[in-house]
């Protein structure tokens, strides 16, 4: 019998998800993040219901990954810098 | 063979223990607890080695199996009623993720007002749940649809229930005919998991997310399953009749050839009407049964072919589906006979709710107003047998 490739829609291939760019679903606004202001306490990162926030490899706060945000506003409502280091903005 | 005297649940029960599960995972429910005492026993007494989970509850039982399975093992069931109603969110789940649990059931009402006793209400209630559905008349169906369906099941990667009736089969000790135990694996076979959850070399992803781009295909990929096991289940009864003598077809025809009056029923109540067909041929009336043993995937061309002869088919509910269109197992036939270019006259008549009595009194009478019709009197289509004026 030849393989039938929707069987219980099983996916095999690991990982497969990193393919489907879930930014398609923002509606208008993107988070622009300001370097000067962010105090690096990752508040934005443990919030991001996406992971959609980029740490670098010593730890640091690194921008947002835009294939994968969906422009929630989380990150920029929590983030507790004074002035803030995330704003969101019109795409 | 050996004969053994068994209830329709032990009779289950037994077939259950030759099919030899890997995982049997239970909630005790009236009226088919004593399948689950029964396997209980079984690995109690060194008869089976099958892990025996028991779960908090029947949604429990499902999720238990629907893991089990994920990972490649035989997994084995017995519920009914409001346990079957309670996992029937996982029922979809489990077949839209092909998995072939199989649950072996004596079907009985469903609440409200509360009643323990068998009508086929909670059969009816899964039936877009995509699990293939068999029925018994008596124990030996039980016996051997369970065995049967194992394959079936297992063949088209559906779940799928074996049931009889509640109390009439479940409980009543019959005459069993039973293979050897190396005969009926034999015809078993082990179970080949087409994956395995826990395969590390080959991970899976499987019920995963669908979107509108994929959730379509994967569907209709479940649907054509169903058509398959229309093909596989007469394959399975060829195969199975060559070990026991025992034909076995997507319905059991007894008088239909010729007969111009006819009833459709499912379970016990068949037997019954058999005394009245013999009764009413006696004095030369045309009469037959259609009794009908695969429910899910529906045959609909078969029923067709054999009624087409008939000029009025009553068919009996023993469960309504509250459609204000007569009885399920009506809903259907009818479907299936749109396409028939005799059309014969159909009613719809329901019957044992809640365990109400059917004796061959009332299959007399139903007769005598199908005779009636048959010669141009008009009747109710839908009506009741039984109930109290
Ligand atoms: S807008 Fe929402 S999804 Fe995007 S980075 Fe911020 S928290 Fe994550
Ligand atoms: S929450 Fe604000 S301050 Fe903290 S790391 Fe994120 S952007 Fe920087």
């Amino acid at each position: 019998m030849k393989e039938d490739k929707y069987f219980a829609g099983i996916i095999k291939k690991p990982g497969s998800s990193m393919t489907y760019k879930t930014y398609v679903w923002r509606d208008g606004l993107k988070p622009a993040w300001i370097k000067k202001n962010c105090i690096n306490c990752l508040t934005c990162y443990i919030n991001c219901p996406d992971h959609a926030i980029k740490v670098d490899k010593d730890g640091n706060m690194a921008g947002h990954n835009l294939d994968y945000c969906k422009g929630c506003g989380i990150c920029a409502q929590v983030c507790p810098a004074k002035p803030k280091a995330i704003e969101m903005k019109k795409e | 063979m050996k004969r053994l005297a068994l209830t329709g649940n032990e009779a289950m029960a037994y077939a259950m223990k030759q099919s030899k599960p890997d995982v049997f995972c239970g909630y005790p429910i009236t009226p088919t607890t004593d399948i689950l005492v029964t396997l209980a026993k079984y690995i109690a007494n060194g008869e089976l080695d099958c892990e025996f989970v028991t779960a908090e509850s029947e949604h429990s039982v499902a999720s238990i199996l629907y893991g089990a399975s994920s990972a490649g093992a035989r997994c084995f069931t017995c519920t009914a009623s409001q346990g079957l109603a309670l996992m029937h969110e996982v029922l979809h789940i489990i077949s839209g993720a092909r998995l072939p649990i199989i649950i072996g059931s004596s079907s009985r009402s469903l609440s409200s007002p509360i009643n323990v006793h068998g009508d086929h209400a909670d059969f009816m209630d899964m039936r877009d749940t995509s699990f293939i559905q068999i029925f018994s008349e008596n124990a030996q169906d039980s016996y051997d649809n369970f065995l049967q369906g194992v394959r079936i099941a297992e063949e088209a990667r559906l779940p799928a229930i074996i049931s009889s009736d509640g109390f009439i089969t479940s409980h009543n000790l019959e005459a069993v005919e039973v293979l050897k135990d190396e005969i009926a694996y034999k015809f078993i076979g082990d179970y080949k998991t087409p994956f395995s959850i826990l395969d590390i070399k080959n991970p899976i992803t499987i019920n995963p997310l669908s979107l509108p781009n994929s959730f379509m295909e994967i569907k209709k990929s479940q649907a054509d399953a169903m058509r398959q096991a229309k093909k596989v289940i007469p394959k399975v009864a060829l195969e199975y009749e060559k070990i026991s003598g025992r034909q076995y077809g997507f319905f059991r025809e007894y008088c239909l050839d010729d007969a111009k009056v006819a009833i459709v029923v499912l379970g016990s109540t068949a037997e019954t009407a058999q005394l009245v067909i013999d009764e009413l041929r006696n004095k030369g009336i045309k009469a037959g049964i259609l009794a009908l043993r695969v429910f899910r995937p529906f045959p609909a061309k078969e029923i067709m072919a054999a009624l087409s002869n008939c000029k009025v088919v009553c068919i009996l509910d023993r469960a309504d589906a509250y459609s204000s269109l007569g009885g399920p197992l009506f809903v259907e036939v009818a479907s299936a006979l749109y396409k028939s270019k005799s059309r014969p006259i159909l009613l719809s008549r329901i019957y044992g709710l809640g365990g109400r009595e059917i004796d061959e009194e009332m299959i007399k009478n139903i007769f005598e107003e199908i005779i009636k019709i048959n010669k141009g009197q008009k009747l109710n289509e839908f009506g009741y047998i039984g109930l109290k004026k």
